[in-house]
């Protein structure tokens, strides 16, 4: 049915929506045992150039609990300027300006094609962009020069009118102050002395001119509030200045004896900046920009001592619940995260370290308030360098493509109810009658605040078919979502994005087919693993696995042909062909798998897993292989060991990795200098395909994926070893004589295994 | 003994027992010269040759009676003329007097001043007038009139030989009869009420008589010191001591008349008379036991083997034997020591000992250093160390031979072994964590509230401060300071700045958490001046502007200490914090103090707690600063209230110093405060001391007053000690002491010098012993006496009322002369008031004293000066006390000025002044030129360049400039008088009759004070009250 295909790529090219389910059962219980829930991956702010934003505001439904946006779905009675909710059934006159409309003057979001819209507020002050680095200085020179020359180069690519503030923290933590001619200003703080947010503007004296201004001059006109802080200015007043400040950073001056680590006080520095921005800019968009080189070491948010004797907690500490700063840590930043939230400000973490840097302990901040993270080896390297740069990029219109203080708002017909999401959104808490009382993700909300968003952070969002068994399929068949997402555009503008949509209810005992063909794998792979990730972050590992795979095993059960105990005899429909093995990859990816990772990089993983979009997060389940040959054109290959061949070059996508792979006969022709010889120009051309393939991926994704060139025998092999199915393994070496491809040395179960048990228990009756 | 009724409570009870067993004494005073009992005679002669040339205000009638003190004196003064090498143990007396007083008597010219002698105090003269031989009127009474009149027609007047006579009469006879057995066959030292029985000089001595004769006009006291002979045997006890007892009354009947000012002893007399027989000498230190010239007198000490006068003085420089002969005398025995005293320049500096690696030599048992009191054996090869007995083995590398007389033949090679004064290189060992120490740094720290902007004065610092860096001090063979700098301003917060060197320019860095500061920057923030000068200049050419429109008007204090202490803990050096603050620090944080400035508390039993600190956050912050080695002067401008009683202890406990400017105003005060700035950045100074004094065998020092901090009972901790700083150390008995053996000190300063040296300095000083309580009298210097007694009183100011501590110096002072009557001075008549050579101006010392502001609150001055006051005294030196108490008037208007010479002194008493004239008065605080109402055109013209008195501005601070000789003499006495002092006194501008000469009278202190306070001559008769109750 390529129709179905062919309608889910339009509807998420239009919207930005992929649904699990495009025909939706029409009862709760039948909703159940669809297995895979009913959700959606929402792309809040897709990119679309064909759609200009209306510059007038929304109509809404005059319902009081209900608000809905007028749309497409709705009914409209033109002569009598009517038009009817379609969420709850309001009747509602239309304003004033719209006295015109008619079937043939229909305003822009009556119109099917604009089922997503957006609006553009006049009201209101326009709020400047606000960024505030925090930069750590305990780090070695060369990554401390890097960092200054990222961050200078940056000024250039902010907004003009931007504000800049900049907190440098080492030992102590220093808020510079911009504005200061002659000398250059700093507010210090310990280190070690967790600060309220009153503390904090008391002390960099925010919290005075009000007090003074009661007291001494009540007269006088309210200050313009941007003015009032010294500590962020515009960066178009202050860049020199900035420059030169950047510029005599020294690392930080305290001794660090032989076998210590520097004593970083990252969790003041991020404490004061939170602070910082609470009290001069509550409620406009901000990004503090956390750059740090190493863990923090000591003070608040603390995650290991500055002994380099004791190691920083690995899965294995915390297993054994022997991550002694782990929770306390978790807890300062979980805080800081939920004002950060509250107040619309979002947080970056750009860590660039050798070892671990507290991300687990940190993740929170970013994961909560939208901000990015990112990781790497150093400052230094082109990894860090290439993608804070494409923080900065602009989209077609010359906009940053970054949104901020976004608040999603979620709204569905009555036979739904939203069960949760999962992203990089805290919950808003509003309770309404569309919120279930079970929840999925982040729930018992129909509202999220997303603090920064770009054009693709996606949201996956669960709902609950609450209509009863026994009632008749819902009037009109269709079901309706309306996703409002109100944000403050890069360009300083509030704007509303509306998108409505609608899918068929179908009785799924006698439509099952059609919600079988309905059903997309993809999107469903990927809230399926969201779900487990988000289990994954308070559940133990081999629970989630198991959870995971008495779901798969269910789904087969129920949308599987077979004739029972008989394994050999079951099928699955195309619709749901590739689901099991987008879960047995699932099952050996990073985002569930700790072995191997660092919680840092676990952390990392899921971070991005939770925030990209249906593409980018099957790359990261199931990772992409082409091979390249003389055979033939490039070519996408099976992520199976048996792929790996001699006379093949590999290019393995991870999403995080990029993995130029030489095969054995490859990588000797190459040593063997070939490729410079004229006469084996095809061969240079050989070897230059994947690497003009890469680039074209490096150039697009972000963050910048880490670039592995390699061969085979060569240690960074491994990364590629660690991902294949290991068809063939040590154990499994039957295949004498026969080039097909690489033995790996693991333990782990290959997809054929994986497939053949899945069958059995599928059948079998007893499950 | 002081001690006793300070410290510990009741004074009573102790001094009771004292007086009970104290024979009595006489008290001499007056001229001692006379009363000199025998023994001292012999010796005698030396001081008075020299006293007589200078024989000016000599009392006249100074006959010759070197008390006691005379003989003793010739001990321990012991003048190198005649030194008579041990002073027969004469000390009793007798007989060895009557040498001297016939000497005297026939050797002076006027009968009349032997008379007066005798009996001298003026007052007392009343006194035995009144008695007729009985007793005197008691001092309450004002007409000495009826009795004393008839007998002695001219008290009140100047020349009253006259009226001394008839107590000299009395005198003389002992004198007499020591003169027989007295061997020398000195002349009468005139001159010297001290009691130095001045052989050579007779003729010197005759001389006085004329002079006094001068003098009279000004008056000069009649010296009559008698002395009896010591009366050893009888001791009577008195129990009745008590102050104030009505018993008095009844007892001796004094006929109270109306005391003649200049027949009581004047310490302008003794003062000049020991300038003439000892100024200008040379002093050499060799002699165990010797009682060095006054402070006031300037000589040349040579260091052979005791420590310099100008490092410690004593008391005493004969300790009794027994602790009970020292209850008995109630005398304390303190030593008052400055280890960084300023050596004038043409004595030898300090010899540098270094002995490498193994450090100096060290008794093994009781840990003193090797220095003359060492006794080598054994053909050296082993010691027997002088402080504990123990004999230890030399240490190889230090072996010598003796020569025949048992002494080391490299004994003139070595400062550790003939010198009293000297210094070793400190080993490691000596070191924080074994560590050599980093050179010290200087922090200044600046409060930039408002009021300090808009008055200049955050400007004028910064302006200075870029001179003043120049002149850091250094060692003299370096080319520059190793002394490090760093800034900080604050206000409510706090700014440090980076000055780094390489910076195109300072940055700053707030630290707002005053609640628990720290220091936001390690390098950077102290650094070499010279390197980082431009920076610097920029940074101090900015503070001013940049904080122009700051109104924040709340200051921090304790915080900015912190801070100090932090950024030196941080650079692990030692230092100093140079603050200049000016507001109570009321803002939100450690140390936060509320005005408490409470007049009604004033006089009642809770004053105390004004001189106390607000919060014991002061108390341990100076703990701690001490414990790293950070001493915090501070600058005060008040212009209200700052308890300086709370902000003060800081700089007190480390060994700081507080200067106070009240409502500083630039154009005025800004010299006062430069000055002492430049002084203070310049001066001499040890950091990170500890100090520990050792003594032989039989006492110890068991108090310490200064500005010190001490953990245990016997290290003296400071975080810094300059050179005009003092330590006063009361010494008690353990056991008995030993006549040979004598009484040994060991002071022993580990410092680190401005270049980061680890140096020790060793300060000794060997003391008589006597069992005879004359001795003890003999060798008493009343200079050192009141730095003691100043310095306990104040320090018990913290913890008794007032009037108790009045009382108790009341007490001790008669008792002391009570117990000299009784055992030591010649029969005499009970109403005849005695003192003792060597007390002669104590009554006197001791009224300033109970007079001063701090003792006895007046309307007119502030808790805050009180307290200010209190605390300099605790660290200063017995040359500064001596002024501080009885200040320095110069009649201006008989100036020579063809000569650089001051003025002769004029004493302390309105009744000195003259319409006609022009005086200048100083303190060490306070200058003061007053101008008679009548003052000479001429002089006025001369000085202050207006044609007549009228026209003088007296809000002028400093004289100007004029061309004349008058103008410049003035000006160059006013700087010799300004050059000595550690403060720098601001010039106040009195002109007779006008509101401020109400401020001036204060200091005229043998007057009766404003608001209480007894005159000199009342209480001397309430003091002679007291002990002839105690000696009935």
């Amino acid at each position: 049915m390529a129709t179905y295909l062919e309608f889910i790529q339009q509807n998420e090219e239009r919207d930005g929506v992929r649904f699990s389910w495009n025909v939706w059962p029409s009862s709760r219980l039948e909703a159940t045992r669809m297995v895979v829930p009913l959700a959606c991956l929402l792309t809040p702010l897709k990119e679309r150039p064909d759609l200009p934003p209306v510059q007038y505001e929304p109509v809404l439904c005059s319902r009081p609990t209900c608000k809905a946006i007028l749309n497409p779905l709705c009914q409209v009675d033109y002569r009598a300027k009517l038009w009817a909710c379609n969420f709850c059934f309001q009747r509602n006159q239309f304003p004033p300006a719209y006295a015109g409309i008619s079937e043939v003057n229909q305003p822009a979001e009556l119109m099917p094609q604009f089922s997503t819209i957006e609006y553009v507020i006049q009201r209101g002050p326009q709020s400047p962009l606000i960024f505030l680095y925090v930069v750590d200085t305990c780090l070695e020179d060369d990554d401390l020069q890097a960092l200054k020359e990222s961050l200078q180069m940056s000024l250039s690519l902010l907004p003009p009118d931007a504000l800049v503030g900049l907190i440098t923290f080492g030992r102590m933590v220093q808020v510079h102050e911009l504005s200061c001619e002659g000398i250059s200003k700093s507010y210090v703080f310990r280190g070690t002395k967790d600060l309220t947010a009153k503390q904090i503007q008391d002390m960099l004296g925010l919290t005075k001119p009000a007090m003074s201004m009661q007291q001494a001059r009540p007269a006088q006109p309210q200050e313009h509030p941007f003015v009032s802080s010294r500590f962020l200015q515009p960066v178009h007043k202050i860049d020199m200045n900035l420059t030169d400040l950047l510029g005599e950073l020294q690392k930080d001056p305290w001794p660090v004896t032989q076998g210590k680590r520097p004593l970083r006080s990252t969790g003041v520095a991020l404490s004061i900046a939170v602070g910082l921005l609470e009290g001069t800019f509550p409620n406009t968009g901000a990004r503090i920009m956390l750059f740090t080189g190493g863990p923090p070491t000591q003070g608040p948010g603390m995650v290991v001592g500055d002994e380099l004797k004791v190691p920083i907690r690995s899965w294995h500490d915390i297993e054994k619940d022997n991550a002694r700063f782990m929770k306390k840590a978790t807890k300062h930043y979980e805080m800081l995260a939920n004002r950060a939230a509250t107040n619309g400000h979002c947080i970056d973490i750009y860590a660039c370290a050798l070892d671990q840097t507290g991300l687990l302990e940190m993740k929170c901040c970013t994961n909560l308030t939208g901000g990015y993270m990112v990781m790497g080896d150093s400052f230094n390297t082109f990894l860090f360098k290439q993608t804070f740069q494409r923080i900065f990029s602009k989209d077609f219109n010359g906009d940053f493509r970054m949104a901020f203080g976004a608040t999603l708002e979620v709204k569905t017909s009555r036979e739904l109810k939203i069960a949760g999401a999962i992203g990089p959104c805290v919950s808003l808490n509003v309770k309404g009658p569309c919120v279930s009382e079970n929840e999925l993700g982040v729930g018992g909300t129909s509202q999220w605040k997303i603090c920064g968003l770009d054009p693709t952070s996606t949201v996956g969002i669960y709902f609950e078919v609450v209509n009863q068994h026994n009632a008749p399929i819902p009037q009109g068949g269709r079901g309706a979502i309306q996703f409002v997402t109100h944000y403050q555009h890069s360009s300083t503008q509030r704007r509303i994005r509306v998108t409505t949509i609608a899918r068929n209810w179908a009785d799924a005992q006698s439509q099952l087919k059609h919600i079988e063909a309905a059903f997309d794998q993809e999107a469903a792979a990927v809230l399926m693993a969201r779900l487990g990730v988000f289990r994954a972050e308070s559940e133990e590992g081999p629970d989630v696995l198991r959870w995971l795979d008495r779901q798969l095993i269910r789904l087969c059960q129920k949308f599987g042909q077979y004739n029972k105990e008989d394994p050999t005899s079951f099928r699955l429909s195309d619709s749901f062909s590739l689901y099991p093995q987008f879960m047995f990859h699932l099952r050996r990816s990073p985002f569930l798998q700790v072995f191997n990772n660092s919680p840092d990089e676990s952390s990392y993983y899921r971070h991005h897993f939770a925030r990209q979009d249906l593409t980018q997060s099957l790359i990261m389940i199931q990772p992409i292989l082409y091979s390249y040959s003389f055979h033939g054109p490039p070519e996408p290959v099976l992520l199976d060991s048996s792929s790996i061949l001699a006379d093949r070059i590999l290019l393995m996508d991870t999403f995080f990795q990029i993995v130029i792979y030489l095969g054995e006969t490859i990588a000797q022709w190459r040593k063997a200098g070939y490729q410079d010889m004229p006469e084996y120009e095809n061969f240079k051309h050989l070897l230059q395909a994947p690497l003009d393939d890469a680039q074209e991926i490096l150039q697009a994704r972000f963050p910048m994926p880490r670039y592995i060139n390699t061969e085979h025998g060569g240690s960074q092999a491994r990364f590629l070893l660690s991902k294949v199915n290991p068809s063939q393994t040590h154990n499994s070496l039957y295949a004498w004589g026969q080039e097909t491809g690489a033995p790996i040395l693991t333990d782990d179960v290959s997809l054929q295994v994986f497939m053949d048990h899945l069958k059995k228990l599928a059948v079998s009756s007893a499950s | 003994m002081s001690q006793q009724g300070y410290v510990a409570t009741p004074p009573y009870s102790q001094s009771q027992s004292g007086m009970g067993l104290p024979p009595p004494h006489y008290g001499h005073y007056g001229d001692p010269s006379h009363a000199g009992p025998a023994p001292g005679v012999m010796k005698p002669a030396g001081p008075l040759g020299a006293a007589a040339p200078g024989g000016m205000l000599p009392q006249g009638p100074p006959p010759p009676g070197p008390h006691q003190f005379g003989q003793n004196g010739a001990h321990a003064q012991g003048h190198p003329p005649q030194r008579f090498p041990g002073p027969p143990p004469v000390n009793n007396v007798a007989p060895s007097y009557s040498p001297y007083a016939s000497a005297a008597q026939s050797a002076y010219p006027s009968p009349a001043s032997t008379s007066s002698i005798a009996q001298l105090g003026g007052q007392l003269n009343a006194m035995q007038i009144s008695t007729g031989g009985s007793g005197m009127a008691p001092p309450g009474q004002g007409p000495p009139g009826p009795l004393s009149a008839p007998s002695f027609p001219g008290p009140p007047r100047p020349p009253q030989p006259a009226i001394l006579q008839p107590g000299s009469q009395v005198l003389p006879p002992p004198p007499t009869a020591l003169n027989g057995p007295g061997a020398p066959p000195l002349p009468p030292p005139a001159h010297r009420q001290d009691g130095f029985p001045g052989p050579a000089p007779p003729n010197a001595q005759f001389q006085p008589p004329p002079l006094p004769g001068q003098s009279l006009g000004t008056g000069y006291a009649p010296q009559p010191a008698n002395y009896g002979a010591q009366m050893p045997g009888a001791q009577l006890s008195y129990p009745g001591g008590f102050p104030g007892g009505p018993a008095q009354m009844a007892g001796p009947p004094p006929p109270q008349k109306k005391l003649d000012p200049d027949s009581i002893p004047s310490p302008i007399q003794v003062i000049e008379n020991d300038r003439a027989t000892r100024g200008g000498q040379v002093y050499v230190t060799s002699t165990r036991g010797q009682v060095p010239p006054l402070v006031t007198t300037d000589c040349v000490v040579q260091d052979q083997g005791n420590a310099s006068p100008r490092y410690i003085r004593c008391t005493t420089y004969c300790f009794p034997c027994t602790s009970d002969m020292a209850k008995q005398a109630q005398i304390p025995l303190a030593a008052v020591i400055m280890p960084f005293a300023t050596i004038p320049s043409n004595e030898t500096p300090l010899y540098l000992v270094n002995h490498g690696e193994t450090g100096p030599v060290r008794c093994n048992r009781c840990k003193a250093y090797m220095c003359p009191f060492m006794q080598f054996m054994e053909g050296g090869r082993r010691y027997q160390c002088g402080f504990c007995s123990c004999v230890n083995d030399v240490p190889p590398f230090y072996f010598q031979h003796l020569d025949h007389v048992g002494r080391r033949l490299d004994h003139y090679e070595k400062p550790e072994l003939s010198l009293g004064s000297y210094e070793y290189v400190a080993t490691l060992d000596y070191c924080r964590k074994n560590k050599p120490p980093n050179p010290p740094a200087f922090i200044f720290m600046i409060d930039v509230s408002y009021s300090n902007i808009k008055n200049g004065l955050v400007k004028l610092i910064c302006e200075e401060l870029k001179t003043v860096l120049e002149k850091l001090p250094k060692e003299e063979q370096q080319e520059s300071s190793a002394i490090r700098v760093g800034f900080i301003t604050y206000n409510k917060v706090l700014h440090f700045f980076n000055v780094k060197s390489n910076l195109a320019q300072p940055q700053m860095m707030v630290v707002t958490d005053v609640g628990e500061v720290f220091v936001p920057l390690l390098d950077g923030f102290l650094v070499n001046y010279q390197e980082s000068q431009s920076v610097i200049h920029n940074l101090l050419d900015q503070i001013p502007e940049m904080f122009a429109d700051s109104n924040e008007n709340e200051t921090v204090f304790a915080p900015v200490v912190q801070a100090g202490m932090e950024a030196l803990k941080a650079a692990d050096c030692p230092g100093k914090l140079f603050i200049f603050h000016s507001s109570l620090p009321t803002a939100e944080a450690p140390g936060k103090l509320k005005n408490r400035d409470d007049k009604k508390l004033l006089n009642t039993d809770k004053e105390k707690i004004l001189f106390q600190p607000q919060s014991s956050v002061y108390d341990s912050l100076a703990k701690e600063c001490v414990a790293h080695g950070c001493c915090v002067t501070l600058f005060l401008f008040p212009s209200q209230y700052v308890d300086v009683a709370s902000l003060g202890l800081v700089p007190q406990l480390t060994g700081g110093t507080l200067y106070k400017y009240n409502n500083f105003q630039i154009h005025l005060d800004s010299r006062q405060f430069l000055n002492d700035l430049r002084n203070d950045i310049e001066k001499q100074i040890g950091f990170d001391a500890i100090m520990r004094v050792r003594t032989s065998t039989g006492f110890r020092a068991t108090d310490f007053f200064g500005g010190i901090f001490m953990n245990n009972t016997t290290d003296v901790e400071m975080a810094a000690i300059d050179c005009e700083k003092a330590v006063t150390v009361e010494f008690k008995h353990d056991d008995k002491l030993g006549e040979d053996s004598g009484a040994l000190i060991q002071c022993a300063v580990l410092y680190t010098t401005i270049s980061g040296q680890r140096r020790l300095r060793i300060h000794n000083l060997g003391l008589n012993c006597s069992s005879q309580l004359a001795d003890l009298y003999k060798s008493c210097e009343t200079d050192a006496l009141v730095n003691f007694f100043a310095k306990s009183a104040f320090k018990a100011v913290l913890h008794q009322p007032l009037k108790v501590i009045r009382e108790i110096l009341v007490n001790q002072t008669a008792h002391m002369l009570a117990c000299y009557r009784k055992n030591c001075a010649s029969p005499s008549a009970a109403s005849q008031l005695i003192l003792p050579d060597s007390m002669k101006v104590l009554p006197v010392y001791v009224n300033c004293l109970l007079k001063n502001c701090v003792l006895l609150s007046r309307p007119e001055v502030s808790i805050d000066e009180r307290a200010y006051q209190r605390q300099l005294v605790m660290t200063m030196g017995v040359a500064d006390t001596q002024l501080f108490f009885y200040p320095q008037l110069l009649p201006i208007h008989t100036v020579d000025v063809s000569s650089t010479a001051l003025p002769a002194a004029v004493r302390c008493s309105e009744s000195r002044l003259s319409e006609e004239g022009l005086f200048l008065l100083a303190d060490g605080l306070h200058m003061f030129l007053w101008l008679g109402a009548s003052s000479p055109a001429e002089l006025i013209q001369g000085i202050f360049n207006v044609p007549s008195l009228a026209h003088v501005n007296t809000e002028m601070t400093s004289l100007p400039e004029v061309g004349n000789p008058y103008s410049q003499t003035l000006r160059t006495i006013m700087s010799i008088i300004q050059q000595k002092r550690p403060y720098s006194m601001k010039l106040v501008i009195v002109k007779q009759r006008e509101q401020p000469e109400m401020v001036f009278r204060q200091f005229l202190v043998e007057d009766k004070g404003l608001h209480g306070g007894s005159s000199y001559v009342d209480f001397l008769c309430c003091v002679h009250k007291e002990i002839c109750q105690l000696l009935n």
